[in-house]
């Protein structure tokens, strides 16, 4: 068995903000029909949270499972590396019968966390998102653009933003989120 | 820069967000058609100065295709809507009719 590692194992940059890759996350996307009950079993069964709403995710067990919004027919569910496979042969067998696709992309993507006061001015610098706290909070999840690749985030507190990316492109992420939380470079434009 | 609500997700983003597909509302010619109406399906795109009906797709953020409707002068958008349609929605219409009284576009008006 070959031993799994994150893209960038770990590591760690302290700024005006903290940077900090998560390591090994277990990940599920699921397509299909959001709204039906086989679907809500399914995702009840694998991390024991509701199906969320437009543009939301939902948080449970301090972080350790998560399920996020990502398009009208599209779920991504957050776990333990060690629970994706069990959870996906769960879900495969749940949805059976129904049009729905469940893949486990563990190791196809990176997660970063961003905590700290400066967090959202970090995202802000890089993203084309308002990131003013009456604009975006914990609760929110936001598909967008990083710079010049693909990324999601989502804020668990309002003093962390966890961003979710491809791994083939975690090292252009980390450099970008270091960059943007250097110390000296803090615009104390949300207070 | 044009700001846009993709009506999929909800989400309102800028141009860079979202990636442009062309001229909405086109009818295919495929296979058994003439070679004018293929022709006109591949070519003759319109290119109006004023109201223009485009598909964009969401491409850094929910990745699906809607339709918007804006001036290609004052890049003003009057709204977007859903892709799944043959012509625009009535309450896009009389938005544009209410701010560029006696538009058409095509066979629209």
């Amino acid at each position: 068995m070959s031993d799994a590692v994150s893209a960038l194992e770990g590591a760690r940059e302290d700024g005006f903000a903290t940077v900090e890759e998560l390591g090994l996350k277990g990940m599920i996307t699921l397509r299909g029909g959001l709204d039906t009950p086989e679907v809500g079993a399914a995702v009840e069964a694998a991390v024991n949270l509701a199906v969320p709403g437009r543009g939301e995710v939902l948080i449970a067990d301090g972080g350790d499972h998560a399920v996020a919004w990502m398009s009208p027919d599209e779920l991504l569910l957050v776990m333990s590396y060690e629970e994706a496979e069990a959870s996906l042969a769960g879900m495969r067998d749940a949805l059976q019968d129904q049009h729905a696709l469940v893949v486990n992309v563990s190791d196809a993507r990176a997660v970063f966390q961003v905590s700290g006061a400066g967090c959202r001015e970090v995202i802000a610098k890089l993203c084309p998102v308002d990131m003013s706290p009456g604009a975006f909070g914990p609760g929110q999840f936001r598909r967008t653009r990083m710079a010049q690749v693909p990324a999601a985030f989502w804020m668990p507190d309002d003093q962390t933003v966890q961003v979710v990316c491809f791994r083939s492109v975690a090292v252009y992420v980390f450099d970008l989120l270091r960059g943007a939380s250097a110390t000296g470079g803090e615009v104390g434009y949300f207070g | 820069m044009l700001i846009l609500t993709c009506p999929c997700c909800g989400v309102t983003g800028e141009e860079t967000e979202f990636a442009p597909g062309g001229e909405a509302h086109l009818k295919r010619f495929g296979p058994g058609s003439t070679d004018d109406e293929f022709h006109g399906y591949l070519f003759e795109k319109v290119n109006p100065r004023g109201v223009h009906f485009e598909r964009w797709r969401h491409a850094n953020g929910c990745g699906k295709w809607f339709h918007a409707a804006r001036c290609t002068v004052t890049l003003e958008v009057f709204g977007t809507y859903s892709a799944q349609t043959t012509e625009p929605p009535q309450d896009i219409k009389d938005r544009i009719s209410a701010k560029r009284p006696g538009w058409s576009w095509r066979e629209f008006a």
